[in-house]
């Protein structure tokens, strides 16, 4: 695992569930005694779903997110990629996907196993999309989904997306982020149109009762910034 | 032009006017004349001169011939004959009453009506059907009209279009959309013509272009050959075009109604002189001024005198906040309880129209405003005008004093008062210029392409078109009279499908052509989204300021029960943290957080001084014509007799430690201290230009290894700071400061540092709303739930990476270029100062950089680096757990 470019430290490694877990600066996390790269939110054509309804968003959001995607995946080599759920913005989602992105896509799930975890935008997966479809997934004592639970632990999840805002001396940055207190990580949206939700948000508080660390996304590398440091929106 | 003789008034005017005690000014018979002639006129007077009367005049005469003539008719449906557009919905209604006089007066049968964003539906609809005589709006609720279906029934037999407070309306996006609309105009009534009001301006030619079609329709249409350079050194010279001659063009669409000079059609023009010389001067508190700072705390006195001495006195500031601070100062002397008001952009609207009425009932001793009162609301009895802070502008400040003393004929009385010694600088600049009366309003604007495309989907909504009729057109409006064809069908591409390379919308196409040649809307939704966006006014970027209630069951908790106390922008909001005190509304508040849209805040505890002070709503940049004044005044020491003696000292003892830089000079400084290595400069070209300035050599700095820290900018200079030793690298290096002030540093450089700048995403933002990008938000719909809106600027990363060229990037790059980030002034200052950088290597700073030195602190170190501000806040919490 070294970092491809100069100057940028492109992981920060965490423990989750007794396993170690590699934060990634793509906002994938890799795990290494498994093998397996996990992403989240993914949001494919959200872009062209906004078009249907009179919005003409620039349609290189799909490719955009898959660029991310191929990079991390490329850079690492897991043996399998899950994504946890929300992957395509609506179900019509894969339909729409242009001739270019599906090659890309092809190319990126071609030679590992593939694990499509269905969300609340994705409900259902038409079968042309390649790889499993599945609600849930255990990998030793994590267990993979889309929307967090309350009360469960070893839990890895997606659905909020995540955003740290830190408000220094007069200047503020906010940036996606994984969410984790070393039992569930909630982790950040890939997808290049996907928005946040500040990590302050009431929703986050009984996911995390005994509070987290914020894994803020930064140019450069990972920061992990205390709970006490976040500011609301 | 011939002394308009009063015979051109019909009997029941002349009686009216000799009723009133009054007699018809000269402009206003002119304008009768040039009505009746079928001419467009300017009509540019200072305030007083009873410019309204005289837009209004023809068309109440012209009326009442008309619908005496015809009563039957005017009952039947009537017709709309004049149309006046005023900025301010408030402008319109107070014309309206003041209309009410006349007409009520001489009895006239006519009918004046209103229509704004508070005109009740059925209102509106009865206004299509059955049209007034006369209609006030505003640019926005003309838009929405000139997009109706029925607009082509409804303006038909329009004859008169009057703008008012032209001058103004011409400076912004406004004044294209409106400039596209008037374009419409005179295409739907071929007979109608326009008056422009206007206060003085450096080129009246600019409005009068404004007021009349430029190119005339070729019978051919479309496709022209004209190239010009959207990037940034703005728009190039138009190339020489074969105009259609006006005959040529008679036949078939408008008649001409201007005169032309050269190839520009150009509408008449009527100036009326200024009456008495204006009584100005500075005020001079026999007392050192600081050499920083802005809040002339210690004029405070002598101003409330000033105040106890005068019947009204209009306090004008250049910021929100130096409004609240001169208030605050203001009320803390006010021992005879004076009535003193505040009045600025940020307030509650109902805050503000109670001040407004207070002051036209005369029950008010003191004004403390913004710009928010620079225009024409009839104001009445101010006697005395106080500026207190920088002039900024030769314009600005006349059109301010022109508040005082309603009556032309008598001489405003105003004082200026500088807050540091730079300020008494520009001040004296300011009253040079006053008493030459020279002007320094803004250049004409090139139109703008966001606004080209919130337009075009409009007259898709009005009516279908064909492409090259509708190019015809839009050219005819001065704005965009060099608008070449590529870069209209660039915006009509977006506006059909987003005119992306990546054909990918072609079916959700918002515009679509027909078989028949022409561009329709797609369906009614699209038209309904039209109408919900338009206007170039952004208000989204304001959140609103709300009081909060203690809970008293459980201390601690604040609910959002109090009244709204105005609006502050987003982006300081975004700063604050819940605890932060700030001055506002008269008072220190404590904010509490934010509760849906809105920010929560409390009063703050008795004398607790607010902790943020960069509330800067409203800032204007030094004027380039000022600015070189400013200069020359310095760089002449016979000048100096003119100022202030401490003044005169301390730029001696520049001349001792440093030097005096020429006009055309630029002063580079660089010195040790703290066991730093500063450099400071004095472009003189404004904040603006000066941040961008800043953000620019630190990069290069970092890049020549000097390992900068930080900079802060005013209006005059900046100030650079590193922890390499500049002084040395310079010394050893000959060329290294023409090469650090080069002027490639607008090419990659600023290329690089905006691809992250919060600045440009900003101004990005407001340029996809206008566009039809994206939804505008409305109070209340935003943030109710996750992720329902798309973050422009997760949309401008992904255009940028893919389309750098995409029409709304290249909008974009045309406002930053005059707007947030002033790079076309930067440019002009670089090129201005090539060869002719004067660098100073010092053992410690000089008097004039002690000014800029003084802002370190007070002013915001810029940065918009993510990383070292997360960073930061990472350490932050190793220090405690290592403690």
């Amino acid at each position: 695992m070294t970092a491809l470019l100069k100057n940028k430290q492109t992981t920060t490694e965490i423990g989750l569930g007794g396993m170690a877990a590699i934060l990634d600066l793509s906002g994938a996390m890799y795990l290494p005694d498994e093998d397996t790269l996990l992403v989240a939110d993914l949001h494919f054509e959200k872009g062209s779903s906004y078009a249907r309804r009179g919005m003409l968003l620039p349609p290189y959001d799909t490719r955009e997110t898959l660029a991310a995607l191929s990079e991390v995946i490329f850079r690492l080599g897991p043996r399998r990629v899950v994504a946890l759920g929300d992957s395509f913005h609506d179900v019509g989602g894969p339909d729409r996907l242009g001739g270019e992105e599906r090659e890309t896509l092809g190319a990126v799930q071609s030679g590992r196993d593939w694990v499509w975890v269905t969300g609340n935008h994705d409900r259902s997966l038409p079968d042309h999309i390649g790889g499993t479809v599945v609600e849930d997934m255990e990998i030793r004592d994590l267990i993979l989904r889309h929307e967090p639970k309350e009360g469960a632990t070893g839990e890895v999840a997606g659905h909020l997306h995540p955003v740290g805002k830190v408000v220094m001396r007069g200047r503020a940055t906010r940036r996606r982020c994984f969410l984790s207190d070393g039992a569930r990580c909630i982790m950040p949206a890939i997808g290049a149109y996907t928005g946040g939700l500040n990590a302050c948000d009431a929703v986050y508080k009984p996911l995390f009762p005994k509070g987290f660390t914020a894994y803020l996304i930064g140019t450069e590398r990972i920061f992990a910034i205390a709970r006490a440091m976040l500011c609301r929106d | 032009m011939p002394k308009a003789s009063a015979s051109l008034l019909p009997k029941p005017f002349r009686d009216w006017f000799k009723s009133r005690g009054w007699k018809p000014r000269e402009h206003q018979l002119q304008l009768l004349a040039k009505a009746q002639a079928g001419r467009s006129v300017l009509l540019v007077a200072p305030t007083g001169a009873g410019k309204t009367l005289a837009g209004f005049l023809p068309s109440l005469v012209e009326l009442a011939e008309r619908n005496a003539k015809a009563p039957k008719a005017r009952l039947k449906g009537g017709s709309l004959h004049t149309l006046y557009i005023s900025p301010l919905k408030a402008l319109a209604t107070d014309i309206a009453r003041n209309l009410e006089t006349p007409v009520q007066e001489m009895n006239l049968p006519l009918r004046v009506e209103t229509r704004t964003g508070d005109t009740p539906s059925h209102k509106r609809a009865r206004q299509i059907e059955r049209p007034p005589d006369i209609l006030l709006t505003t640019p926005e609720q003309l838009a929405l009209l000139v997009a109706h279906r029925e607009a082509g029934e409804f303006f038909k037999d329009l004859r008169r279009v009057v703008l008012d407070e032209l001058h103004s309306l011409v400076t912004s996006k406004r004044g294209d959309l409106l400039s596209l609309d008037l374009a419409r105009l005179h295409k739907l009534a071929p007979n109608m013509t326009t008056v422009g009001l206007s206060a003085t301006v450096r080129e009246p030619d600019d409005l009068r272009r404004y007021l009349v079609p430029q190119r005339l329709p070729s019978p051919g249409g479309g496709g022209s050959d004209r190239i010009s350079d959207p990037g940034w050194g703005g728009t190039a010279e138009p190339g020489e075009v074969a105009l259609p001659t006006p005959s040529r063009a008679s036949g078939a669409t408008s008649p001409l109604k201007g005169e032309v000079v050269g190839t520009h059609p150009l509408a008449d023009l009527v100036v009326v002189k200024g009456g008495a010389q204006p009584d100005i001067e500075m005020l001079d508190i026999r007392q050192r001024l600081p050499l920083a700072g802005h809040t002339a705390y210690r004029s405070m006195p002598a101003i409330y005198d000033l105040i106890r001495e005068h019947k009204t006195t209009l306090v004008f500031v250049n910021t929100r906040l130096q409004a609240e601070y001169t208030f605050k100062e203001l009320w803390d002397l006010n021992d005879d309880g004076l009535p003193i008001a505040l009045h600025h952009g940020s307030l509650d609207v109902s805050q503000r129209r109670r001040v407004e009425e207070a002051m036209a009932a005369g029950k008010l001793r003191g004004v403390v405003c913004t710009a928010t009162l620079d225009l024409g609301i009839d104001w009445g009895d101010v006697d005395l005008v106080v500026n207190v802070g920088a002039p900024k502008g030769a314009s600005r400040i006349m059109q301010r004093i022109g508040r005082s003393n309603h009556r032309m004929d008598e001489p405003s009385k105003a004082y200026l008062v500088p807050a540091n010694s730079f300020e008494i600088l520009e001040c004296r600049a300011a009253l040079d210029a006053v008493h030459e009366a020279a002007q320094d309003t803004p250049d004409a604007r090139v139109g703008a392409l966001d606004v080209l495309c919130q337009h075009i989907l409009g007259m898709a909504c009005a009516d279908a078109f064909r492409l090259e009729d509708l190019y015809d057109e839009i050219v005819s409006a001065a704005p965009y009279a060099n608008l070449t064809w590529e870069e209209y069908e660039a915006c009509v591409a977006f506006v059909a499908t987003g005119g992306y390379a990546l054909r990918a919308y072609e079916r959700f196409a918002k515009i679509v052509k027909g078989p028949d040649g022409l561009w329709r809307v797609r369906d009614a939704r699209i038209a309904q989204q039209y109408r919900l966006n338009v206007g170039t006014i952004m208000d989204s970027t304001t959140v609103k300021v709300r009081l909060g209630r203690s809970r008293r069951a459980r201390p601690g908790t604040i609910l959002p029960r109090g009244p709204v106390l105005g609006e502050i922008e987003e982006y300081f909001a975004e700063t604050l943290t819940p605890g932060d005190t700030f001055l506002f509304a008269g008072q220190v508040l404590r904010f509490e957080g934010m509760s849906e849209d809105e920010a929560l805040v409390t009063k703050a505890a008795s004398g607790t001084d607010p902790k943020i002070p960069a509330y800067d709503g409203g800032k204007f940049p030094l004027s380039t014509f000022l600015a070189a004044r400013v200069r020359a005044i310095l760089a002449d020491p016979f000048e100096w007799d003119r100022l202030p003696r401490e003044l005169n000292e301390w730029l001696l003892q520049q001349r001792r430690r440093s030097v005096i830089p020429g006009p055309r000079d630029l002063l580079v400084e660089t010195f040790p201290r703290g066991g730093r290595s500063y450099m400071t400069c004095f472009p003189f070209e404004g904040r603006l230009a000066h941040q961008t300035l800043g953000m620019l050599l630190t990069r290069r700095l970092e890049r020549a290894g000097l390992k900068p820290l930080g900079f802060v900018a005013n209006d005059y200079g900046l100030a650079v700071y590193a922890n390499g030793d500049i002084s040395a690298r310079a010394g050893r290096e000959p060329g290294f400061m023409e090469e650090l002030f080069s002027e490639d540093m607008l090419g990659d450089d600023l290329e690089d540092w905006l691809a992250e700048s919060a600045l440009m995403k900003r101004t990005f933002r407001h340029c996809a709303v206008i566009a039809g990008l994206i939804e505008r938000r409305f109070p209340g719909q935003e943030k109710t739930g996750r992720q329902v809106t798309v973050s422009t600027d997760l949309v401008y990363d992904v255009l940028r990476k893919h389309e750098p060229d995409h029409v709304l990037l290249r909008a974009a790059r045309a406002d930053a270029a005059s707007g947030l980030l002033d790079v076309k002034r930067l440019g002009m200052m670089l090129s201005r100062i090539r060869g002719r950088i004067i660098h100073k290597a010092l053992d410690r700073v000089s008097p004039l950089s002690v000014s800029v030195m003084l802002e370190i602190g007070r002013e915001r170190v810029y940065s918009d680096d993510a990383d070292e501000i997360l960073a930061e806040a990472e350490a932050t919490l190793l220090d405690e757990a290592l403690a």
